[in-house]
């Protein structure tokens, strides 16, 4: 076998012990891996509470993973969201994935509880369940201290997930998080504190020549990417890049999304924290962008927040300060919860409650969360369930319980579509629009129109199953497309495939995340956006309108997509289209 | 989507790729939940089985007009006797479409199948078919019909180039075909003449920043008017108060207005980061040449003699499979240097080859790519350069056929 290893290794923590699964060709195939396996397992357990003992956490790779196949390096992991209660997922940089492979493993899947705080550790095909009592409670950095991994690769969780922080995240090695959906919460409902992975094998290519050719063909299309390694892209300043183009198009969601501009943004930029800390490329294993970035202060080495961090813990809870986004970086990633659901719901308490923060408030509020202290225990919660609470529901920027990142819809209306449908709540990266929306590629589209968007938003749904399956970086494809990838599969596993094949994996993938969803009673009143989108105008001006969303076409749009989708009028998946995808279609 | 699939259809008219009636008239079909079409056609049974099979939401298909009609035919013809693909060696070609594959039939099963794999299909049938009159060219978009009409003009344009750069070939190898012959003499009256004499340009010095954009909008409609480019795509950028102003990625030089970013040289904003792919060989040949405008088009005869070369110095060199990477020689078309280099900021970037050879003259061709020229304070100078440098290499290129014809 090729790309695959054919292993996939089921522990059960309940018993202590594990399985090692080997799907058939004609399955690894059909799911691929990542985000595909992941759902497959998911779906087996779809009727279940997040924290039921049954309940399945997966880590996977692609076939991709562990070849020189540009942004392979990443893993995804997939769960039912603590959150919001839909499938939760996250894909995941750093050295996870490659160790993982290289151990033999296509993907691990995680079933049972423990009862005291367990560390596992993985070489090869050695797998250990290792006491992690002393080690609960520490946050990232200490349990990263104290293992010191050195080439092996570690994740783990931090204090708000052990105190019950329904936006917890996972850290891998140092720097990488697995932000979004609550999942170091379903990390910690098992006891897990870590997992650590090294592995010394190596992934069989079908066609090392075919491969290097289809990755000099993606190289050069990255290299004519501005976005990607211009000199203002993600080579050279990191995700921070977008912030001053938010700010120039008008789309900075600012005062909790009261507003699309804020006014201080050209000092708060990707320049200001280059002049402050002199960062340097980062990356995930294997990667030739590397856009995490790691700066400097006072000799010690310190991440970059991404651009989605430098919005909300600025323009969106109205503080002006880059060293706070750094620090309230820094805490999150320590403490292991997920910066954008964090600032959203603090944005949430300062409109209701009035009250502007302090770089201290922040920080001090940020540690009150992830300890479970005081209001902190409210606001771990999110901003859906806090707002609820406090009495003023309308004030949590969310979709479907997920907090909104930092692009304002009513600058963008894929956004704003993509954002209402996407399978894990207010995300960007189901649908991306941006990518035409804003950056120009495969070509530019008309951001304050909804024609054509109900098609270009399924298949783009459809593109990134796919690519979080393979698994390549999204970023990758500002530039590159599954025409290329479509080289790359085959050269690595030998199978025969094409641009629209894989299309088709993506379309079957996600529409099982549509079925998974509605079997947790999710319909179309869910996929709706925050009222305030279609009542209240952004910030207008530099000769661009920003109105409200129109209600009418943005009800048309969706009622359009869930045609192409293959949906019923409320949004449900239907029989046909489930068997015609050869999706299970039993419970529902 | 009407306002889009009636948009590219009128823009592949208007670069004189297609006709505004009879069999070259662009037919565009655009999908969100209903499919519509730019136009009624004899296609489009054919064509909606096309969309059913593929996930997408446009499709163009177009028969080109003279003399791409003829010169693809004879390509594809060639194509069809061996692997089925012809394969440019032009910068387009190898950046974004790798190949352009060719069927000799309009059928949809074999449409599907190429078109799963590749941005266009090429139909060429051999035989004559009362049904089907060939070639077309058919391309598809995910995102908007903007990318079946760019395809195919890169098609038409990497075509162009291979038929010229080939032909010229065969000739110093002593292998040209009677076909060949005979469809370069078909074609040769069908070429658009060179515009010899500038437009006029609004003058400096800029007093202010609208000035400046409305300068740029202007320079960008005439390369095209001029047909300097490949379809509607290049640069256009200007120095102004510390900020040089370029047209933004993937943008159409006739409409370049909302599509101009402002890069200021002190890094101070990264907006920049929709600029074109070439910002950086601009930033650094403002900074190296002290030139304030620059113009970058795909002039079709300056690329096609950039990639000419000597058939014996090309069979010992080392890097003859790299020509546009690592070309050792230093050639010139008059005063005008010839570099390699790709597209953007790689390892291979014209960014680290072009600034500097614009020190020498104040234009450059980049192999396989196209035609940089630059002015001192104004566009109108660039413009100049642009067409003098290209009616050279027209010159110099039907010089060297005929001297080769004539031995």
């Amino acid at each position: 076998m090729y790309g695959w290893t054919g292993n996939i290794l089921v522990i059960d923590l309940t018993k202590k012990g594990f399985e090692i699964e080997n799907p058939h060709l004609d399955i690894l195939n059909q799911y691929v891996g990542g985000k595909g396996f992941g759902g497959r397992y998911l779906r087996e357990c779809a009727n279940l509470a997040w924290d039921h003992p049954d309940m399945v956490f997966c880590i996977f790779t692609g076939p991709l993973t562990g070849s020189i196949s540009p942004t392979s390096g990443r893993a995804h992991m997939v769960s039912k969201s603590p959150l919001t209660g839909l499938v939760g997922d996250s894909s995941v940089g750093g050295k996870l994935a490659t160790r993982m492979k290289r151990a033999g493993w296509d993907g691990i899947v995680i079933k049972g509880k423990s009862k005291t705080p367990v560390g596992i550790t993985i070489k090869d095909n050695l797998v250990e369940f290792k006491d992690a009592t002393g080690l609960w409670g520490l946050d990232t950095h200490a349990v990263y201290k104290k293992i010191r991994p050195g080439n092996k690769s570690l994740m783990s969780i931090g204090p708000a997930a052990e105190n019950g922080v329904r936006y917890a995240s996972i850290i891998v090695d140092q720097y990488f998080a697995a932000g979004r959906s609550g999942l170091g919460l379903c990390l910690a409902k098992k006891k897990i504190k870590y997992l650590l992975v090294d592995g010394t094998g190596h992934c069989k290519v079908k066609d090392p020549q075919k491969l290097k050719t289809a990755r000099e063909d993606i190289l050069r299309l990255t290299a004519a990417s501005p976005a990607l390694m211009g000199q203002f892209g993600f080579t050279c300043l990191g995700t921070g890049a977008v912030y001053d183009l938010m700010d120039n198009r008008r789309m900075m969601p600012t005062d909790n999304f009261c507003r699309t501009r804020f006014e201080p943004a050209s000092k708060l930029n990707a320049a200001a924290y280059t002049k402050s800390y002199a960062p340097k490329k980062h990356g995930c294993l294997g990667c030739h962008i590397l856009c995490k970035k790691i700066g400097t202060k006072n000799k010690a080495s310190i991440a970059m927040p991404e651009f989605e961090t430098m919005s909300h813990f600025t323009a969106l809870i109205g503080c002006m300060d880059t060293t706070l986004v750094v620090k309230a970086n820094e805490l999150c990633n320590h403490f292991g919860m997920d910066t954008i659901s964090a600032a959203s719901t603090l944005a949430c308490r300062r409109e209701i409650t009035g009250l502007d923060y302090t770089s201290d408030t922040v920080l001090s509020l940020l540690k009150d969360i992830a300890f479970g202290k005081d209001e902190g225990k409210l606001l771990g919660l999110g901003a859906k369930q806090y707002a609820k609470k406090m009495g003023q529901p309308q004030a949590a920027m969310a979709v479907k319980g997920m907090e909104l990142p930092a692009y304002d819809p009513r600058g963008a209306y894929g956004m704003a579509l993509g954002y209402a449908l996407s399978t894990r709540g207010g995300c960007h990266l189901r649908a991306y629009p941006i990518s035409h929306e804003i950056f120009r590629k495969p070509v530019a589209t008309d951001r304050f129109s909804f024609s054509g968007k109900a098609r270009i938003i399924k298949i783009a749904e459809d593109l990134n199953a796919i690519v979080d399956s393979l698994i390549a970086c999204k970023f990758t494809f500002f530039a590159a497309g599954l025409e290329e990838y479509a080289s790359i599969y085959e050269a690595v596993t030998g199978v025969e495939t094409n641009a629209q094949d894989l299309l088709i994996k993506g379309e079957r993938i996600y529409y099982n995340e549509r079925i998974i969803n509605s079997l947790n009673g999710f319909t179309a009143k869910d996929d709706d956006l925050p009222v305030r989108f279609f009542m209240e105008p952004g910030s207008s001006g530099n000769n661009i309108l920003i109105p409200p969303i129109d209600r009418n076409e943005f009800l048309d749009a969706r009622k359009k997509y869930y045609g192409v989708r293959g949906l019923s009028t409320n949004g449900l998946p239907e029989k046909g289209k489930a068997q015609t995808l050869g999706l299970l279609w039993n419970n529902l | 989507m009407e306002q889009l699939v009636n948009k590219y259809s009128d823009k592949l008219v208007q670069a004189k790729l297609g006709d505004i009636s009879g069999p070259s008239q662009p037919l565009i079909g655009g999908l969100d939940d209903t499919l519509v079409w730019n136009r009624r056609a004899d296609e489009i049974p054919v064509l909606e089985k096309v969309f059913k099979g593929l996930n997408i939401n446009s499709l163009v298909f177009l028969r080109p007009k003279e003399p791409y009609g003829s010169l693809i035919s004879f390509l594809a013809k060639t194509a069809l006797k061996s692997f089925g693909m012809i394969q440019p060696k032009d910068c387009e070609t190898r950046t974004f479409l790798h190949d352009l594959p060719v069927i000799n039939q309009f059928c949809p099963d074999q449409i599907i199948h190429t078109l799963k794999k590749r941005k266009s299909v090429i139909i060429a049938p051999q035989k004559n078919n009362k049904d089907f009159q060939g070639p077309a060219i058919i391309a598809h978009g995910s995102v908007s019909p903007e990318q079946g009409f760019i395809t195919i003009s890169s098609v038409c344009f990497a075509s162009f180039i291979k038929f010229f750069t080939d032909y010229l070939e065969a000739l110093k190898n002593g292998i040209a075909t009677d076909d060949e012959h005979d469809v370069f003499d078909s074609i040769i009256p069908l070429l658009e003449p060179i515009q010899k004499s500038p437009p006029k340009f609004i003058p400096p010095p800029f007093s202010n920043e609208e000035i400046v954009y409305s300068a740029i909008i202007e320079a960008g409609k005439k390369i095209v008017e001029y047909g300097l480019v490949d379809s509607f795509f290049g640069n256009v950028s200007y120095f102004w108060n510390k900020t040089l102003y370029i047209s933004q990625t993937g943008s159409s030089l006739d409409e370049l207005s909302g599509c101009i970013d402002p890069v200021p040289i002190d890094s101070s904003t990264s907006a920049g980061i929709t600029a074109s792919s070439e910002l950086c060989a601009h930033l650094e040949t403002i900074s190296v040449t002290g030139c304030k405008a620059i113009l970058h088009g795909h002039p079709k005869f300056s690329v096609i003699l950039s990639m000419d070369c000597d058939p014996p110095k090309k069979a010992v060199c080392n890097f003859k499979e790299q020509c546009h990477i690592k070309c050792p020689e230093k050639k010139f078309v008059g005063c005008t240097p010839i570099v390699p280099g790709e597209v953007g900021t790689g390892p291979f970037g014209l960014c680290n080859t072009l600034p500097f050879a614009l020190t020498q003259a104040n234009s450059a061709i980049v192999y396989g790519h196209g035609l940089f020229t630059i002015g001192k304070n104004n566009f109108s100078e660039a413009f100049q350069t642009m067409i003098e440098v290209e009616a050279l290499c027209y010159n110099t290129y039907f010089e060297k056929v005929r001297l080769l014809r004539k031995t």
